[in-house]
């Protein structure tokens, strides 16, 4: 099933991956430590008692039925929910140590640090080029734009495909290369974290593979953070996985953290009786 | 095909009747407007005509009109004209694209929801709806500008609008006559009270159809934006202006087109004075005012002259529209699968 380059390049970056974390057991290899205690838009509470801890040079995956809250805890990590009004939050999540939702800290400051890549593609109505150098221009990067955006369109295996016309729009690509054209934007300014919202749900599976290789390849540099409904996909991919449900106990539709844990215990040896019936698609 | 599915049918001969009768209606009506278009041209240019050999090219180019030796020429009225719809056009872009902005991109919401909020009825089941109405309620009000009547805005200019600048003006021409702007005084209907007044007329049409290219920007670009850490006017000046320019630039070509034909207040405001001068205070003149302050007394013969400029104002306007929409294309083609 799996192709040989993909597991060569699994085993390798596991076996990468091991040799860092063992150097950063101090702080545990958290980088974002996210702990959810109620989560509110307006008044429907929409996520409660979820705390996910990231960690460093992995891939944290979110699993769980449409609507339990996978995106809303992610879009938490970087703040995008702040642009939802009447978006309220107690808890608090810590990005290298320090609380992200501290009255201190500027909302699009962490954004410059923690990347997003959305589930749609968005490239925006400009150049190529113009669209990786934009995070760049950005930040007001005063190094050599041209290189970074090769760099940066290479480490998203989009380079072959458009380095001869980098001056056409953006939106002239395809699906797939537009979902990459993001993948590079983001990575352009290289964050600490890449948070991708069901990168690969508008792609076809050699697309799709291409995208699961490239987070593979760049979480020795980045750590990612993915929600996915592909269960096969969180399995290839992911070094951890926290599924999520909804409690409709109370009258509401309460998004909650059943189990997070290690991929491979999560699928093989599910603690939870939730996750058992997920993962064999016994839900009704 | 009735007997395999009970509820899926073809249309009936009726329906596909009512189809073609309604195709041919729209048809219809499309082209009578095109052709009431054409009519008056033809009308206008056909009583031209006279003029148009009598005169000629020079007519362009004279400086005077004066009915009494049979002089005329609208050099001073196609100044006039283009000064003052090119002002206009700037100060009511300005206001009218910085409004749609305010109005598009949840400053107002948000402000609204932050008062709701200090009083702590921001869920509150009907002022809660307030910040998403708030921008519609302000947009319509905006757009009743349209809805008053010229001569009201005429008015307005002469008691209000004059008064209120005169000070302002001499003062300017006081300190800096040398500026050829400010090279005159303002002595009552100049150039610069028919701008602002005409600014204001122009600037529902702008705010309108900017806020409509504004709202219409996909969310997801603003998200890809905020996504990247850019700040709210990173985001609007990077990538939501230039996602809306082409609707923009259609506001300001369509406000531009009405500036030109504008006839009533200006006929008031701008003066009426045959002169060529780029000084704000000066009096000067406009085509459509020209037109509306000659037909009445025109005599038979001077009819003719008047209908040679009314085809230069529309050739004028025609000609604005066709460089507007080239200059659209050029500035679109980067932006190719945009749509
Ligand atoms: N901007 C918003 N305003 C109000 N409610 C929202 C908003 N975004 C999400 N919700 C609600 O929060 C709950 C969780 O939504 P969320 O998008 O996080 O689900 P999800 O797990 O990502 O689902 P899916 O897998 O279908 O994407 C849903 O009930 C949804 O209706
Ligand atoms: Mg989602």
């Amino acid at each position: 099933m799996r192709n040989t380059t993909n597991a060569e390049k699994l085993s390798k970056a596991r076996i990468d991956t091991a040799q860092r974390s063992a150097k950063e057991t101090a702080s545990n290899g958290v980088v974002i430590d996210c702990n959810i205690d109620e989560l509110y838009y307006s008044t429907f509470k929409a996520v409660r008692d979820t705390s996910i801890p990231v960690k460093k040079n992995r891939i944290t995956a979110f699993i769980g039925p449409s609507g339990c809250g996978k995106s809303t805890v992610l879009r938490c990590l970087n703040r995008m929910n702040d642009l939802v009004r009447g978006f309220r939050f107690k808890g608090h999540v810590h990005f290298r140590g320090k609380d992200i939702y501290h009255p201190s800290v500027d909302a699009t400051a962490v954004r410059r640090f923690i990347g997003m890549v959305f589930q749609q593609p968005n490239p925006f109505a400009m150049s190529i080029y113009n669209n990786v150098a934009f995070g760049l221009r950005l930040n007001s990067y005063k190094g050599p734009v041209a290189e970074k955006v090769e760099d940066a369109l290479k480490r998203s295996a989009l380079w072959d495909e458009v380095k001869d016309k980098l001056q056409k729009s953006g939106l002239s690509l395809s699906g797939g290369q537009q979902q990459r054209l993001c993948i590079a934007r983001a990575i352009a300014t290289e964050p600490e974290v890449l948070l991708m919202d069901e990168p690969c749900s508008a792609l076809d599976p050699i697309a799709t593979r291409r995208i699961e290789e490239l987070m593979v390849e760049l979480k020795t540099r980045y750590t990612i953070a993915i929600v996915t409904h592909n269960l096969q996909q969180a399995q290839r991919v992911a070094d951890n996985t926290g599924f999520l449900y909804v409690d409709t106990s109370d009258g509401g539709r309460c998004g909650y953290l059943v189990e997070f844990g290690e991929s491979g215990q999560i699928f093989n040896d599910p603690r939870e009786q939730y996750t058992k019936d997920y993962i064999r698609g016994e839900f009704s | 095909m009735s007997d395999i599915n009970q509820i899926s049918r073809p249309p009936t001969h009726s329906q596909q009747v009512v189809d073609t009768a309604f195709r041919w209606l729209c048809c219809g009506f499309a082209c009578l407007s095109v052709l009431m278009v054409a009519l008056i041209m033809l009308e206008i240019a056909k009583d031209a005509v006279p003029a148009i050999r009598q005169y000629g090219p020079g007519f362009l180019a004279g400086t005077t009109w004066d009915p009494n030796t049979g002089q005329f020429g609208i050099l001073p009225e196609i100044w006039g004209t283009l000064y003052t719809s090119f002002l206009a056009l700037l100060i009511g872009t300005s206001f009218g694209v910085a409004a749609a902005i305010f109005l598009s991109e949840g400053f107002l919401a948000q402000a609204v929801f932050q008062i709701l909020k200090a009083f702590g009825l921001q869920f509150h089941p009907v002022l809660g709806k307030l910040p998403d109405r708030a921008e519609v309620l302000l947009k319509n009000l905006i757009e009743l500008l349209a809805a008053i009547p010229s001569v009201v805005y005429g008015l307005w200019g002469l008691f209000v609008i004059i008064p209120l600048i005169r000070p302002a003006c001499n003062w300017l021409n006081l300190k800096l006559g040398w500026i050829p702007l400010f090279g005159t005084t303002l002595t009552g209907p100049g150039v610069l009270p028919a701008v602002i007044v005409l600014a204001i007329m122009i600037l529902p049409t702008i705010t309108a159809i900017s806020r409509n290219a504004l709202v219409s920007v996909p969310p997801k670009l603003r998200m890809a934006a905020y996504g990247m850490g850019a700040t709210r006017w990173e985001t609007i000046l990077a990538v939501i202006l230039p996602t809306a320019a082409r609707g923009i630039a259609g506001a300001v070509i369509l406000a531009f087109g009405r500036a030109l034909g504008e006839t009533m207040a200006l006929a008031m405001l701008v003066g009426n004075a045959n002169r060529i001068s780029v000084s704000l205070f000066s009096p000067a003149n406009t085509l459509a005012a020209l037109l509306a302050n000659n037909f009445p007394e025109a005599a038979k013969k001077d009819v003719g002259v008047l209908m040679y400029a009314a085809l230069v104002l529309l050739a004028i306007t025609l000609f604005v529209n066709i460089i507007g929409s080239i200059i659209l294309q050029k500035a679109s083609a980067g932006q190719e699968g945009g749509k």
